[in-house]
């Protein structure tokens, strides 16, 4: 880790306090001149393409999680050479300390910090209650263009296995724990699509056999952070009932709404083994020949 | 599709996304997003009054009023929108149909082609997923113009 790491009481009771800052800590290194030689880097993402221009984190840099993250000719990630390409441009070594923060408790902002761990960026930390909360306590903003001097990153082969899961892995993984954070009604079935969200084309409703229904922003507090160890081990060893130790995938959609979970499982949790699976369910809601459980029940495990 | 069919407000508006490149078309999108007017206060105060897009992915709700301006003229309708800042996005194709439809008459919104948001070349940059509630935001423009053409006819 280059940058130092914080410390306070409610991150220290996580698996691994190094991944989140909070906005005081953001706010502090910011106004100590924590920009200036590259070794700090903020990078802002969002649901909302344009939202960032209308006003970021002084000195911050956008990243969009479909044009800068997503290979649209192969629904997959970049490759090396892009995330490189997009990394230097955007005065990111290999060795910075990256804070990611966003919209929406950091929805996006989690799946981008996911992404940079595929590459196996080291330092990449998520900036705890984001772009609201830091908005809310009335801290700087600012529309002015950042123009980060171009740094060198090298070309970092991806890395999938430890982190994502194909659908080949999910079937295979059957009678190990998996989490669906989509919504209650996505989960049941009753409709293929967030709540006021369109349609996006799964053509079956349900969610994963003995999948467990974790709704992603139940991790999140009002203020958008995320909530304390006690409370994050309530939810996920008592109520999905995962055990220490356990190999775990994650899904939802398309893969970012689980980021968010991915992240505090392995983490705030310190579960070694957890996979997003970003193929999610408009993947496996169309495939051919794979089951899927309706209702409320997480079903069992297919013969 | 050509442009031919389209007002001359809106094409001209297309015509000058398509003659920029994708990193400026959005910043003219963040443009129409900041010109967006606000609602006038006696629908501001009643918000029952407007009806949302639920296809678009944030809160977009928008109503169409009718006004004649002389006894001889066709009426001409005129669009409202709301959407909050935080969706600047939804706010900047709101803008668009907002610059290219308002004050047109019934006919004339009628005839804009429902495929017409495709014509913005901003599909790449911004999701099919938000072209489709954009095309959901004509197309609950157009079926409530329709609605209340037909009231009247």
């Amino acid at each position: 880790m280059s940058y130092p790491v914080e410390q306070n009481d409610k991150f220290s009771a996580y698996a691994y306090p190094e991944r989140l800052v909070s906005t005081e800590w953001l706010a502090a290194a910011l106004d100590g001149g924590a920009l200036a030689d590259g070794k700090l880097v903020v990078v802002e993402s969002d649901e909302d393409v344009l939202l960032y221009e209308t006003g970021h984190i002084p000195g911050s840099v956008k990243i969009d999680w479909h044009t800068d993250l997503n290979d649209e000719v192969t629904r997959d990630y970049v490759d090396g050479k892009a995330f490189a390409a997009l990394a230097a441009a955007k005065g990111i070594s290999r060795d910075s300390t990256v804070v990611i923060y966003g919209d929406k408790s950091n929805w996006w902002a989690a799946y981008a910090l996911w992404v940079f761990t595929l590459f196996g960026h080291e330092d990449v930390r998520l900036l705890d209650g984001g772009r609201d909360k830091w908005i809310a306590e009335g801290r700087a903003i600012t529309t002015d263009v950042t123009a980060p001097s171009p740094a060198e990153y090298p070309e970092v082969e991806r890395k999938d296995a430890p982190i994502r899961a194909f659908k080949e892995d999910v079937l295979a993984h059957f009678g190990k724990p998996l989490i669906d954070v989509r919504s209650p009604e996505e989960y049941t079935g009753q409709r293929t699509h967030m709540p006021a969200y369109p349609e996006e084309g799964a053509l079956r409703g349900g969610h994963i056999p003995t999948a467990a229904s974790i709704p992603w922003a139940r991790a999140a507090a009002e203020d958008g952070t995320y909530r304390n160890r006690g409370e994050l081990e309530a939810l996920y060893l008592g109520e999905a009932g995962l055990k220490e130790g356990d190999d775990v995938v994650a899904y939802c959609r398309i893969g970012e709404r689980s980021s968010h979970t991915w992240f505090a499982l392995k983490y705030l949790l310190g579960f070694d083994t957890v996979r997003n699976y970003d193929g999610s369910w408009t993947e496996w809601g169309n495939a051919v020949r794979v089951p899927i459980a309706k209702g409320a029940e997480r079903g069992t495990v297919p013969a | 599709m050509s442009n031919q069919t389209l007002p001359a407000a809106l094409a001209e508006i297309v015509d000058d996304f398509q003659a920029l490149t994708e990193p400026e078309r959005l910043q003219l999108l963040l443009e129409f997003s900041q010109g967006l007017p606000e609602l006038p206060d006696r629908l501001k105060d009643h918000p029952e009054l407007l009806e949302q897009v639920v296809e678009c992915q944030s809160p977009l709700f928008l109503t169409i009023e009718t006004e004649k301006q002389d006894p001889g003229s066709p009426e001409s309708v005129r669009l409202f929108f709301k959407a909050p800042p935080e969706a600047p996005t939804t706010r900047g194709f709101a803008g668009v149909l907002h610059e290219g439809l308002d004050g047109l008459t019934a006919p004339e919104i009628l005839a804009v082609p429902d495929d017409m948001p495709e014509l913005l070349g901003l599909t790449r940059a911004i999701t099919p997923l938000r072209m489709r509630g954009m095309t959901a935001m004509l197309g609950r423009i157009k079926r409530k113009v329709a609605a209340s053409a037909a009231l009247k006819a």
